[in-house]
């Protein structure tokens, strides 16, 4: 049986200093999150449990990733569950852990208007004349690029080679529905390939099929094997291939699908089928060069297939797959809406691309420059297009191109408010998230497993949370509402504990 | 599965009247489409950076995952 797909997504945002000089983008971060949190206690993150350098294919390289001290400046966890830091010169907000990807969406977009709320924040504590802005994207068009991360919970037990043999043909070609869409290219050479506009801003950057870095030699099917819960149970795919979407319905569709297709993996539904492709590197980026979306790609065991054409054969077996199953472990209606979803925008793919300018990303932002570019006589290398694409990614409300689109929705405005500062009731976040709403200047520290309660009493209490579906709404409300104190709290939680 | 197949591929066997009844249709949302594009276009005007050789070449970034 598929595990239940507890998922979250972590973005580094681009970050600019303007109006006062040299912009440090480290300490222009720690600004920013700083003014956030001002207004609430500030909880620190804990890094005892954290080990990047393990490897999912089973070993673990010493100084494989040295830590970066000046990446941990400012580390901040939110009441919503969120974790809002500092990380190689950006601010990254990684969401709580989300029962279903609708729920991702929901703290995904609620990231967005924290970064906005931020921004204006900030601005209060600068010299006049000055400000921070933030965008929600991928690169600098100069061949820097940061990322837009995934994260799946998965069965230990499935032998990790199988994972990589499915995952890979679907990250080589779901960008044909989330790719956020650029303008040109960052690659050192597109094998002469002339690309005015392309589907996906990450493609570019990606040299390894697997692999454990992040950073340089970027792998599309990434082996980090820090699963942040039991070890022993659970894995945490750690995706580093995805773009950094603002339309909901992409971002829905990535984290929907793959969800779907995991589960599958953990159940063998594959069996004999293989969409294993002869070269997926080369492959990710013809996919994401070819706006005509017909581009064959060769298959390992001999023939070809199209981006879109495996995207069909995956929903069809993800379709009998969902009959036969159910999809119990994407949140059942969630994943069927999700399915409904994924075959309504391959048909509109199929048919008329152009259809879906306001569902998916690099479509409605297409349809945007290159109307403005014919208004304007302009060639795709002019600077007006590329600097259209880059306030297309503007957090700001009032300055982002994405916003003047009027995107369809999956969720609405209030339920994004609201999972500002509220967690969500169906994951550990909840307990993390209660925990700090109530008893905030307890909390000495938190991480992703953990809660460290300072009860000012010596030792620090270590309140464990290895399992990623327990401390929801349902399981602690009653124990969080009938304590009065964090020292209550502690001490019921250790008696029960105890008695196991 | 059928259902798929149907709105996935053109029919060859429908009736003419009924194909032309799409074309009007299609050419009709095609025109608003347009229309709809005209007026974001002028309306994003007013928002676009001001000198977009230097905004685009300002922003410059470290790298990060």
């Amino acid at each position: 049986m598929a595990l239940p797909k507890v998922l979250g997504l972590e973005t580094e945002y681009g970050i600019q200093q303007r109006g006062g000089g040299d912009s440090n983008p480290i300490a222009a971060s720690s600004v920013l999150i700083n003014a956030y949190v001002a207004q609430i206690r500030k909880v620190g993150w804990d890094f005892e449990d954290e080990s990047p350098g393990n490897d999912a294919r089973g070993y673990a390289r010493d100084g494989a990733l040295p830590p970066d001290i000046e990446t941990h400046l400012v580390n901040a966890v939110l009441t919503n569950g969120a974790r809002y830091y500092v990380d190689h010169a950006h601010p990254e907000y990684s969401s709580p852990e989300c029962s279903d990807p609708r729920q991702v969406v929901l703290y995904d977009k609620a990231g967005e208007r924290i970064l906005a709320q931020s921004m204006i924040a900030a601005s209060r504590t600068l010299p006049p004349g000055q400000d921070i802005v933030v965008y929600k994207n991928n690169s600098d068009g100069k061949g820097n690029s940061y990322g837009t991360h995934e994260n799946y919970l998965m069965d230990r037990s499935v032998p990790f080679a199988r994972v990589v043999q499915h995952v890979m043909p679907h990250f080589v070609t779901r960008q044909i529905y989330c790719g956020a869409g650029k303008v040109g290219t960052e690659a050192s050479s597109t094998g002469g390939v002339d690309v005015t506009f392309q589907l996906s801003s990450r493609a570019d950057f990606f040299e390894e099929e697997v692999g454990l870095e992040t950073t340089l030699k970027r792998p599309i099917v990434n082996t980090r094997d820090e699963p942040h819960a039991d070890a022993q149970k659970y894995r945490r795919l750690h995706v580093i291939v995805g773009d950094a979407n603002l339309a909901e319905v992409a971002t829905y569709l990535k984290v929907g699908v793959t969800s779907i297709i995991l589960s599958m993996i953990e159940d063998d539904w594959f069996g004999d089928r293989d969409f294993t492709l002869a070269a997926p590197v080369q492959a990710i980026r013809q996919v994401s060069y070819d706006l005509s979306l017909t581009k064959p790609l060769p298959l390992a065991a001999g023939g070809t297939i199209t981006a879109l054409q495996l995207q069909w054969e995956l929903f069809d077996l993800a379709r009998k797959y969902a009959e036969d199953r159910g999809l119990a472990s994407v949140g059942e209606d969630v994943g069927q809406d999700v399915m409904r979803r994924w075959e309504a925008v391959l048909n509109g793919l199929e048919t008329d691309p152009m259809s879906l300018a306001t569902q998916l990303d690099w479509v409605g932002k297409f349809r945007l420059l290159d109307g403005y570019r014919e208004r304007h006589g302009l060639s795709w290398t002019d600077p007006r297009l590329a600097a259209m694409d880059l306030q297309y990614h503007d957090v700001r409300p009032e300055r982002s191109l994405f916003a003047k689109l009027a995107m369809e929705r999956i969720v609405t405005e209030e339920e994004v408010q609201e999972a500002i500062t509220e967690p969500p009731p169906t994951t550990r976040a909840y307990f993390r998230g209660k925990c700090l709403q109530r008893w905030g200047s307890a909390i000495a520290a938190a991480n992703w497993d953990s809660l460290v309660f300072d009860l000012g009493s010596e030792p620090l209490r270590r309140i464990p949370m290895m399992e990623p579906l327990r401390g929801t709404a349902e399981l602690v409300d009653r124990l969080l509402e009938g304590c009065t104190s964090p020292a209550q709290l502690v001490e019921r939680l250790e008696d029960a504990h105890r008695r196991q | 599965m059928a259902e798929r197949e149907q709105k996935k591929r053109t029919t060859p066997t429908r009736q003419d009247e009924v194909v032309e009844e799409e074309a009007v249709a299609s050419a009709g949302q095609a025109d608003k489409l347009k229309a709809e594009l005209d007026e974001l276009l002028d309306e994003i005007d007013e928002v676009l950076e001001e000198n977009a050789e230097d905004f685009v070449r300002s922003y410059v970034q470290k790298g990060g995952q």
